[in-house]
């Protein structure tokens, strides 16, 4: 799973360089992300702008890696295209999460 | 793998009886790679971005829940059928793996979203029912049988 990031001030950014998180992909995802998320910045967000499809596995990863984060810091997710985006309103996922349309200009290439 | 496909390649065939067959190894790599096979076939393609998006989900849904739970003790193979009618995508899966527990589908309830507490599964029966229609299971000579219709012009526009 190429997971690739940049940092700014508090904030790391996560874009996943794959075009799919499934249940083939699922543990590299979240082992990936358990390793990255150690830095201390209190936003992580999570750019998916590249990735089509992600199923309930996905879908779980993500979760798993919010909560491995701890309370008090906040996974965000940007760019959820389509599929994706279905998947996370009809589970209602898309109220635990805030979702951003796009990795903001500015911070896409930062760090 | 894919074994037979009058929907596949680049134009659609004659029109009438279009269908694809994949034999899909019962593990999740497999899955995957019989899912983007399947999606780059005519008959797939032939379908709305959204219609394809949501085969794709509940397709997934449905081969993960086989390798994992079907054949979660021996391994095997996977039969996925597709076929398109007018207005409807038809989907036939069959396995033969372990029978559904009570021998019927799970309910699919959508697991409550507890902030303290979030789930992090259960949603795959919830995707399929939501997302699917007409859906049937039975257990038949030694095989699960699971079928189900999806919408081929389904538009996000008018469905969100």
């Amino acid at each position: 799973m190429d997971l690739q990031t940049s940092a700014r001030d508090d904030m790391l950014i996560v874009s996943a360089m794959e075009d799919r998180i499934d249940a083939a992909g699922a543990i590299q995802f979240k082992d990936r992300m358990r390793e990255l998320v150690q830095v201390a910045t209190q936003r992580v967000v999570l750019d998916l702008s590249r990735v089509q499809f992600l199923d309930s596995s996905g879908l779980g990863a993500v979760v798993a890696v919010m909560k491995l984060m701890g309370p008090g810091r906040k996974l965000e997710l940007a760019g959820l295209t389509p599929t994706v985006q279905k998947v996370f309103r009809l589970t209602r996922m898309d109220s635990v999460f805030t979702i951003h349309a796009g990795v903001p200009e500015g911070l896409r290439d930062a760090g | 793998m894919l074994v037979d496909a009058e929907g596949y390649g680049e134009r659609p065939g004659d029109g009438t009886g279009d269908h694809v067959r994949l034999l899909i190894p019962s593990e999740a790599g497999a899955v995957r790679q019989a899912l983007q096979e399947a999606c780059a076939t005519w008959l797939l393609r032939s379908l709305t971005d959204d219609a394809r998006g949501t085969a794709e989900i509940v397709i997934a849904e449905a081969l993960n829940n086989i390798v994992e739970h079907a054949y979660a003790s021996h391994a095997g193979e996977i039969e996925l059928s597709l076929k398109r009618s007018g207005g409807k995508l038809s989907v036939l899966i069959t396995d033969r793996g372990h029978p559904m527990p009570g021998g019927n589908l799970p309910e699919g309830r959508l697991p409550a979203a507890d902030p303290e507490n979030l789930p992090e599964g259960g949603f795959g029966w919830f995707l399929i029912r939501t997302l699917s229609q007409d859906l049937r299971y039975c257990r038949a000579d030694g095989r699960n049988h699971l079928f189900f219709r999806l919408d081929a012009d389904q538009d996000l526009r008018q469905s969100a």
